[in-house]
């Protein structure tokens, strides 16, 4: 696995995600409230894309006419059948055992040290100044 | 950095032909207005349209997603999904083998309203514009013959109207009727639908005021999906035991998008009463089950996930491959992919048949 720069933090503001290209590989980056997650984009059902999808919250109950909602955006919710995938951890709501969304590991790095190495931004312009998203895939 | 999602050219490396008999192009009043007399025009603006439920804008009940599509499938563009035949090919028809298509147009169609004369109305104008609309433009998209259901001499004249059309499939019908299918009301629908040598398709839905479930209104979405299972059982048993099949043994049925798996039992069910109680119904010739294999063909969307992939193929095995079909159910949310819905134990000439050969043939699509 390499690291790769995928964007500027300034560019996937908390709330919002981004599709990128990891060598060929669709990957969507979610930013919760400043933390910052990458999935495979192709949801491991049938294959929606999941950067189509909401993001949404959990709704759970202990018994019948009691329900909780809480985690408010951290669910994608994919936009075909309607699978929902925790994006911290990638599993599934409905079977997390069996059918989880690959996960890549990300870290922010400054552009001092990207400079620096031995991240590869080829196609990527950083500056020093700024801090960037590396996914590793 | 932002990305194309698959290329258009998925379809072109496979040699698979995918026929779907369920897709849902989607028309708006405003399409259908040049094919309505301007009674019955000025008749929608001042009344609307008035179907048998208790809502008279939207659903029932809350769909999973907006307008229950895809939320990939809203056209850059604007509209409705499903709405702009450009956007409509670049992430179906073409992304995919498709060769035919069949339009199964579920509103504004008119079926299941109040006024019998305005359904009837709406049905020419909703067969109108599938021509115009859809076929002239893309030939794949063949038509549906929506009929007046309720009004079984008024859906008559419009299968006649049809007939010998090649640009129409099947008759369509929707599954919530406002009595049970086998009833004589509804006997002049399969008589011209015979005539005409068309199938009669039923799709899942409908508002003629019955509720999903056959015990009343039940409280969820996940209850309506789950209860068209029990309304398809309830149809399929009115027309084997009114006798429909002994009166027209060349009418063909398909069911759209009510699963399969509730067959079997079914038919083990009537069989099992049927032997002792066969005297009520000495029109039946054979065993109930022999009809419901004989005359039902099914389509795929959405497939019951069985826990044992066995079981699911012992079932399609019980309805037969040749008569199970393909349907993606586009652009709807419970989309079905051709190239990934079907079961990976199915060999290539079950494949074969399901995705295409049983509707070209069922169809005579040559």
């Amino acid at each position: 696995m390499a690291g790769h720069v995928v964007a500027s933090v300034d560019e996937i503001p908390p709330g919002t995600r981004k599709l990128v290209d990891v060598n060929g590989r669709a990957i969507v980056v979610f930013n919760l409230s400043g933390d910052f997650f990458a999935l495979n984009n192709r949801c491991p059902h049938r294959g929606g894309s999941l950067c189509d999808g909401i993001q949404t919250g959990l709704v759970e109950s202990k018994v019948p006419g009691e329900y909780c909602y809480s985690r408010p955006g951290e669910m994608v919710k994919c936009p075909w059948h309607g699978w929902e995938f925790d994006i911290r951890t990638g599993k599934s709501w409905c079977d997390p055992a069996r059918l989880r969304v690959r996960q890549y590991p990300v870290s922010v790095k400054s552009g001092t040290e990207l400079v620096e190495g031995p991240h590869v931004a080829e196609t990527f312009p950083v500056r020093v100044e700024n801090n960037y998203v590396v996914v590793e895939a | 950095m932002n990305i194309e999602l698959r290329q258009p050219d998925v379809g072109q490396k496979t040699r698979l032909k995918v026929i779907d008999v369920d897709i849902h192009p989607k028309s708006a009043m405003e399409d259908l207005q040049p094919y309505l007399a301007k009674r019955w025009w000025d008749h929608y603006k001042t009344f609307g349209a008035r179907t048998r439920q208790g809502f008279l804008k939207g659903f029932p009940y809350p769909k999973s997603q907006p307008f229950a599509s895809r939320r990939d499938s809203w056209p850059p563009g604007g509209g409705l999904p499903a709405s702009d035949l450009n956007f409509m090919k670049q992430q179906y028809l073409d992304l995919y083998p498709i060769e035919y298509a069949i339009m199964n147009p579920l509103s504004p169609t008119g079926q299941g309203d109040q006024n019998d004369e305005f359904s009837a109305a709406m049905a020419v104008a909703a067969n109108e514009f599938q021509l115009d609309g859809w076929h002239e433009r893309d030939g794949r998209l063949l038509a549906s013959v929506v009929v007046p259901y309720e009004d079984g001499e008024a859906s008559r004249a419009e299968i006649r109207r049809r007939a010998g059309d090649k640009r129409f499939a099947h008759v369509l019908l929707k599954s919530r009727t406002n009595e049970l299918l086998g009833k004589r009301r509804y006997w002049p629908i399969y008589e011209a639908a015979v005539e005409a040598g068309l199938p009669v398709g039923i799709h899942v839905f409908g508002t003629s005021g019955r509720p999903a479930s056959n015990t009343g209104w039940p409280s969820f979405y996940i209850e309506d999906m789950t209860e068209h299972a029990s309304c398809c059982q309830a149809q399929v048993v009115s027309l084997i035991l009114e006798g429909v099949f002994e009166r027209y043994p060349d009418l063909k049925i398909v069911m759209v998008e009510a699963g399969f798996a509730w067959m079997p039992p079914l038919g083990w069910r009537m069989d099992k009463h049927w032997k002792t109680l066969k005297s009520e119904v000495p029109h039946l010739k054979r065993a109930p089950s022999e009809y419901l294999r004989e005359h039902f063909w099914v389509s795929t969307q959405p497939m019951e996930e069985a826990e044992e992939p066995d079981h699911l193929m012992e079932t399609m095995t019980w309805v037969g491959f040749d008569h199970i079909m393909f349907a993606s159910d586009y652009p709807h949310w419970d989309f079905d992919d051709p190239l990934l819905a079907l079961p990976p134990a199915l060999d290539q000439e079950r494949r074969s048949k399901v995705l295409s050969e049983n509707a070209r043939a069922l169809y005579r699509l040559d």
